[in-house]
């Protein structure tokens, strides 16, 4: 699991590459987590995560709980299929505000 | 502060252990580890095996040391295990004595009886490996879906509409239109969700969900060489667990959450789930089974068991769970508390319930514990809790089923006594009573209209659309030579045995279905109609499809366009009950004016208004419910009028007078086209000739007053 951050205007954009399980999600929580300050804007680059697991999407899910506690904004970007489908039938999705591409999701943000 | 108990006090081949909690049973996630409890009253010593998922060697066996056991319970937490990829079962010895019941043997590893998830059979018909050592495998669960504001809808009984489904059966048909991942899922129901409520439905009761064994029993079609499947499910191997084949996440695992989901979604959408759950037996079979849990754990305590040692079989299926026994009954409470509360469960029917009512030599109890218990617990308190009254023992209790003022029943005789009445053989006074919600069955022991669950058709038997095209039963497919099934089925095939291209053999056929649910729709009680019963769904006149993964079981969605007009009467019949609160009283009728509007609460009628012909050749009844009685005349309503001719010809109904200045309107009338057979609830037309209706042969009409 590789994790990438930068900065983006005010974005902070998180790239992920790897699976993200229940060995992986750790990592991902310790990195990720403290860009959540007041009123961030967090992206998380996806498109190079192939699996997540159940652990994983626990991970996302408390990562959007945190960020919108504090009154921040996250975008996932770049979701295989597969992963948007896993997403979907387990309502992980109904939370998130998704986008294909890097740009639409800086648009959402700004 | 830190907490004491996240430090190992042992170690075993590296793994780090220290005494754990008996409560809860099964396995638990705690700080820095997992807990692992379980009961055996008989046991020697026990040993926990642990995999990593799919392999087919333990990753370590590890023995309770004798410290760990507190009475009968051997707990233990392990920590630091990658508790995602993890299965886990156990090792168990004692003695092994035919007589005795006693089935203990070590070389077998046993499955957790309160596995949350279940894996070994993760995506639906995919053969397993026969050579595995341990086929269905105990997995750990997060409990942490985040519900929000969803909780149990609490639907008063009196209020619901059931449907009647199976999972799988439901969106696998190619023409179903969901996701092609998500044919036959929890995801394809998820996705039918506004197909539901255009029917107007607020109850889905799913057929077995529990984890279960399609391969059990799986043998060659004799006729086509296709496999037939354990395809209904009722036959239990974890009761904790949702069917992973059911999921389309299940391959990852993730059924809990899809299921969740799904109850979510339905609860946002106002539709209640009712799972039907089978505690009356297991898929460990009689002697000649195989050993998955129960029978290696504890197999005295669990089963059933003649004083030989061989296995009591009040199920029909092989074994009987011994339910009566305070450790049974504790597991099959712990069972449903878990899914009313870890699931928002709605309400449970419970397959051959009567089973549960017998003490472990198999006798009725007249306080059976276990019924009772259920019908007193906090958790389960808002629960439906309905009852298959019966058993293939042969104890028939609909009507008499321990209710402690808390269970409904599948009423039986409502089912025969309307087939009856439909095709013209039945008794008008008998008929009388199904559509009043049974109070011959149910008033006298003060019990309510909706502890009658109205069904004329279900899983179990003739669809509706076979119940008018078939006179007896065609189950050749099921390769028992059409031995199995029910052979009493009042069905009547209209002239045709089986499909035909007659055009008045059709329509009949059409108009006795609308028929029947034209009664169902304006009986007291609570209706249940059967998955594709409301778009004309064949069985091809097999009434025992338990094995089929195939058409015969699959619901056509070709069939909405087909048959249209079934499916528009029926929304309008869902629709016309759910808009008249008359139709849904929550106790019985009085037969006597007590609102002071004129009109007692019920009255009959024949032909001639206020003149019910009560003889036994007689095929015609009609009623008027009074519209100020609705709810006990706490709510107003209009007058409904309801004309039934099960006669051969046509023939005039007079019309009872409503109030000066009231009109009479028509809502149905199954013996005009099918144009007009029934309007938008609202939307009735008035009537031209309000003192007299010609009523077609075998026809139904409701009209409404105000």
């Amino acid at each position: 699991m590789e994790i990438n951050i930068k900065t983006i205007e005010d974005v902070k954009v998180a790239e992920l590459t790897g699976d993200v399980d229940a060995s992986t999600a750790p990592s991902v929580t310790k990195e990720v987590l403290p860009l959540a300050e007041p009123e961030s804007k967090i992206l998380l680059d996806m498109t190079g995560v192939p699996y997540m697991s159940s652990a994983g999407l626990r991970m996302l899910l408390s990562l959007y709980r945190q960020v919108t506690a504090k009154e921040g904004k996250l975008v996932l970007v770049g979701l295989t299929e597969d992963i948007r489908d896993t997403m979907s039938v387990t309502g992980f999705l109904d939370f998130f505000t998704t986008s294909e591409t890097i740009d639409e999701a800086l648009e959402i943000l700004t | 502060m830190e907490r004491i108990d996240i430090h190992p006090t042992h170690t075993y081949e590296g793994f780090k252990l220290r005494n754990g909690k008996p409560f809860p049973f099964g396995a638990t996630l705690v700080p820095g580890g997992v807990n692992f409890s379980i009961f055996s009253s008989q046991a020697t010593s026990c040993t926990l095996v642990l995999f990593k998922k799919h392999d087919q060697k333990p990753l370590v066996e590890i023995p309770f040391p004798e410290e760990f056991r507190i009475g009968n319970v051997y707990c233990m937490v392990v920590f630091d295990l990658d508790y995602e990829n993890l299965e886990y079962g156990y090792r168990m010895d004692g003695p092994k004595n035919f007589r005795e019941g006693h089935w203990f043997d070590k070389s077998k590893i046993l499955m957790d009886p309160y596995a949350k998830i279940i894996g070994g059979r993760d995506v639906w018909g995919v053969t397993p490996d026969w050579n595995d050592i341990y086929h269905h495998r105990a997995r750990i669960a997060f409990d942490d879906f985040d519900w929000e504001d969803d909780r149990p809808l609490e639907i008063p009984p009196s209020d619901q509409v059931i449907y009647e489904m199976h999972v799988r059966s439901f969106t696998r048909h190619p023409s179903s239109g969901v996701k092609d991942n998500h044919k036959g899922t929890f995801a394809g129901i998820r996705e039918k969700i506004p197909y539901l409520k255009e029917l107007g439905v607020n109850a889905v009761e799913l057929m077995p969900i529990y984890e279960f064994d399609e391969f059990e029993n799986s043998r060659p079609n004799p006729q086509t060489g296709e496999t037939l499947y354990n395809y209904w499910g009722y036959s239990t191997v974890g009761f904790f667990a949702p069917k992973a084949g059911y999921a389309a996440t299940g391959k990852f695992g993730m059924q809990v959450d899809e299921l969740k989901s799904l109850v979510k979604e339905l609860h946002k959408n106002g539709i209640e789930v009712i799972l039907d759950v089978v505690f009356n037996h297991t898929a460990e079979g009689n002697e000649h089974g195989p050993t998955i849990s129960f029978r290696g754990i504890d197999n005295k305590t669990y089963y059933m068991l003649t004083p030989e040692g061989y296995y009591y079989n009040f199920s029909g299926t092989g074994n009987t769970l011994n339910c009566n026994n305070p450790v049974v009954r504790g597991i099959v409470l712990d069972c449903l508390r878990y899914w009313a509360s870890e699931y928002h469960i709605d309400g449970f029917r419970f397959d051959l319930a009567a089973i549960l009512g017998r003490d472990p030599w198999g006798a009725p109890l007249a306080n059976p514990p276990l019924l009772e218990s259920l019908a007193f617990d906090p958790i389960l308190a808002k629960c439906k809790l309905i009852a298959e009254a019966w058993d293939a023992g042969g104890l028939y209790q609909v009507g008499s089923f321990p209710a402690y003022g808390r269970w409904a029943e599948w009423n039986g005789k409502y089912r025969d006594g309307i087939r009856k009445f439909l095709k013209g053989d039945g008794s008008v006074g008998d008929a009388a009573q199904r559509l009043q919600g049974s109070p011959d069955l149910y008033a006298w022991s003060g019990r309510a209209p909706a502890t009658s669950i109205n069904f004329i058709t279900a899983h179990d038997g003739f669809t509706m659309m076979d119940l008018v095209s078939y006179n007896g039963k065609h189950n050749e497919a099921n390769g028992e030579n059409n031995n199995d099934g029910s052979n009493d089925n009042d069905s009547w095939n209209c002239g045709w045995e089986g499909p035909t291209d007659d055009p008045g053999i059709n329509a009949l056929r059409h108009r006795q279905i609308k028929n029947a649910v034209a009664l169902l729709m304006v009986s007291q009680g609570v209706p249940m109609i059967l998955m594709g019963d409301e778009v004309g769904r064949t069985q091809k006149g097999n009434n025992n499809t338990y094995c089929h993964d195939n058409d015969l079981n699959w619901l056509d969605w070709t069939l909405l366009e087909k048959n249209a007009d079934l499916f528009k009467f029926f929304k309008h019949c869902i629709a016309f009950r759910n808009a008249h609160p008359v139709l849904r009283n929550e106790w019985h009728f009085q037969n006597r004016d007590y609102v002071g509007s004129g009109y007692a609460d019920i009255t009959w009628h024949g032909t001639q208004a206020w003149n019910a012909d009560w003889s036994d050749s007689c095929k015609t009844l009609a009623f008027m419910l009074c519209g100020k009685h609705a709810k006990q005349g706490t709510v107003e309503d209009n007058y409904i009028y309801v004309a039934m001719n099960m006669h051969w010809e046509s023939l005039w109904f007079e019309i009872p007078r409503l109030h000066p200045g009231m009109k009479w309107h028509i809502f149905a009338n199954t013996g005009a086209n099918p144009a007009e057979a029934s309007w938008e609830p609202g939307k009735e037309p008035v009537l031209e000739n309000q003192a007299a209706l010609l009523m077609g042969d075998r026809s139904v009409a409701i009209l409404v007053g105000k």
